[in-house]
């Protein structure tokens, strides 16, 4: 970097403004300024790379979210206060990374019977579906269940809060909006997501242990109406 | 030899769990295992496994098992009792903390744990298939080993017979390290935090607990919401209401409520015996101090293992083993 004076002073600049929580003493938050999805994932690949070079010994794995990493750790073997410069200096530095994106085109079916929420938030369903199908929208965390990918942004008409109520029991394949993104629900569990409709898309395979989720952030989803029918055989 | 045995009755969410799934969190998948790995690793000692070895968790209800094919040896450690029953239908008291032999046509009936969980080990660990790198039981994502009537669990080969003391926790507040969104919260959140005791609410499990404390936490001016970030098992989420929810072994990878403290690793074993009803006080500490009290915490498990002794008929159930040896010789399985 030398020669590069505009760039260290970025560089330094950028890494005051990096916040580095603890999440208790099994692991930490680096905090980046802002939302950037390429530098998030970025600096979760620089982390893996110091992880396998042994830079933070008893470091666990790097976990990206919507604008932080959280590196995990084994609290009895690793010493994070000695690592906070170098996981500063790293946030700073951290080239962005531009995924592999992949493109998938996932069905959905939006019949009255898995669309509970579709006629409270939608002004007209028609256009909202048709909103919903025209764009793509990109992964950008997985999290809260296997496989469960964050997706965004949604087009305006498609927005809708939280439910103020979340439901005990969300079915497994469910589609659904909140604020401006939509997620399928792998498996069922509670959630407080407006459901739109239903994907027989599967989402996570046990049986695929070095990718087990088939969305990855990054990748580009468009969401395909299948009728009722095309839903049972699937 | 190849050892199993018979489940005649699965009990009441019984799983089997280890230390864990890691690794996965990128994919969502959380670390499941046990809730308190060092009572696991205990029941483990008595056998002489490791402590990674997988067990049954026991959680409100209890199995009965069966040995079919061979003698196989079992350890219980928690506050759970449990019967042997003879082939002859005689039943005769099981204690835990100590290692019994069960012998061809015994069956172990376990009663539910009296307080907080219990782990039921069996020599060699049990040999489910593992998924993900891991025997852990995480139910929502179908992963891990389930206790079906009749099915039975692959154990191995004969180990040690133990002996020990109870080992008990302390029934002091839960430690935690405030944040990592204690900035969300005014200092008197973070003093009703330890001021109050919480109610541990009906709707916890193995994913969290929730809690209702007289006097909510509320947020600042930052609000309960959050750009979703990591977070880990003990980590004490406030959504809006002010009603925190602590996480547990099973708990989501990512969360978007802020954060307002985090239990520490050493106290964290202790949050997975409460029980809907009971009540739990938290104590803020430093990082010094966790670092401290997880040292302590290794060191009295070490000192519990070297405590370890024969168990009592030690010598005639390794009789029965032996008498396993020779017939798997005769049968000429495996």
């Amino acid at each position: 970097m030398a020669g590069h004076p505009g760039r260290t002073a970025q560089i330094s600049e950028l890494a005051e403004r990096v916040k580095l929580l603890w999440l208790g003493d099994q692991a930490i938050t680096l905090e980046l300024p802002e939302e950037n999805a390429e530098r998030v994932l970025g600096l979760a690949a620089a982390l893996d790379r110091k992880i396998a070079e042994g830079a933070f010994p008893g470091a666990g794995e790097a976990v990206p979210a919507i604008r932080s990493v959280t590196l995990h750790y084994d609290p009895l073997s690793a010493d994070p206060e000695s690592w906070l410069d170098d996981l500063r200096a790293l946030a700073a530095e951290a080239p962005t990374a531009r995924p592999q994106a992949r493109d998938f085109t996932l069905p959905v079916c939006f019949d009255a019977d898995f669309a509970p929420d579709l006629a409270d938030i939608a002004k007209n369903p028609k256009d909202f579906i048709e909103a919903l199908t025209a764009e793509t929208v990109t992964v950008k965390m997985l999290g809260f269940l296997p496989g469960f990918a964050y997706l965004g942004d949604v087009p305006e008409p498609c927005r809708a809060p939280r439910r103020k109520t979340p439901r005990s029991t969300v079915p497994a394949g469910s589609v659904a909006v909140a604020g401006a993104m939509c997620a399928a629900y792998p498996w069922t569990s509670p959630g407080g997501w407006n459901l739109i409709g239903r994907t027989p898309a599967k989402l996570f395979d046990p049986a695929n242990p070095e990718r087990p989720a088939l969305l990855a952030p990054g990748d580009k989803v468009r969401w395909k109406a299948v009728s009722r029918a095309e839903f049972d055989r699937s | 030899m190849s050892l199993s045995l018979e489940i005649t009755d699965p009990g009441m969410a019984v799983a089997v769990q280890d230390l864990g799934r890691f690794g996965l969190r990128r994919f969502g998948v959380p670390v499941a295992g046990a809730l308190d790995p060092t009572l696991l690793a205990c029941a483990n000692a008595l056998l002489g496994n490791p402590p990674e070895a997988a067990g049954l968790e026991l959680l409100v209800g209890g199995p009965a098992l069966k040995a079919t094919e061979g003698s196989v040896a079992i350890a219980l450690a928690g506050e759970v009792s449990a019967q042997r029953i003879g082939a002859d239908g005689a039943a005769s008291p099981v204690k835990p903390w100590t290692a019994l032999v069960l012998a061809v046509g015994e069956t172990l009936r376990v009663g539910p744990p009296r307080k907080g969980i219990a782990y039921l080990a069996v020599s060699g660990g049990i040999q489910s298939e593992p998924m993900l790198g891991s025997r852990a039981t995480y139910r929502r994502a179908r992963l891990g080993g389930f206790l079906e009537k009749g099915g039975s669990l692959p154990c191995a080969g004969p180990g040690a017979l133990h002996q020990g003391k109870d080992w008990t926790w302390e029934n002091a507040p839960i430690r935690v390290l405030p944040g990592p969104q204690d900035d969300h919260f005014p200092e008197a959140s973070l003093e009703a935090l330890e001021r109050q005791s919480f109610q541990v609410g009906p709707a916890s499990d193995r994913m969290g607990l929730r809690l209702s404390g007289q006097a909510p936490l509320s947020h600042n001016d930052k609000g309960a919401e959050i750009a979703t970030d990591g977070v880990v098992p003990g980590v004490i989420q406030v959504p809006g209401d002010g009603q925190p929810i602590v996480l547990l072994a099973d708990g989501q990878t990512t969360g978007g409520y802020a954060k307002i403290a985090t239990v520490i690793a050493a106290d964290l074993p202790r949050l997975g015996h409460l029980r809907p009803g009971e009540t739990v006080r938290f104590k803020r500490v430093t990082r010094e101090e966790a670092r401290k009290a997880l040292k302590e915490r290794q060191a009295a498990f070490a000192r519990w293992r070297a405590g370890l002794t024969g168990a009592a008929g030690a010598i005639d159930q390794a009789a029965l083993y032996r008498a396993n040896l020779i017939s798997g010789a005769v049968s000429g399985q495996e």
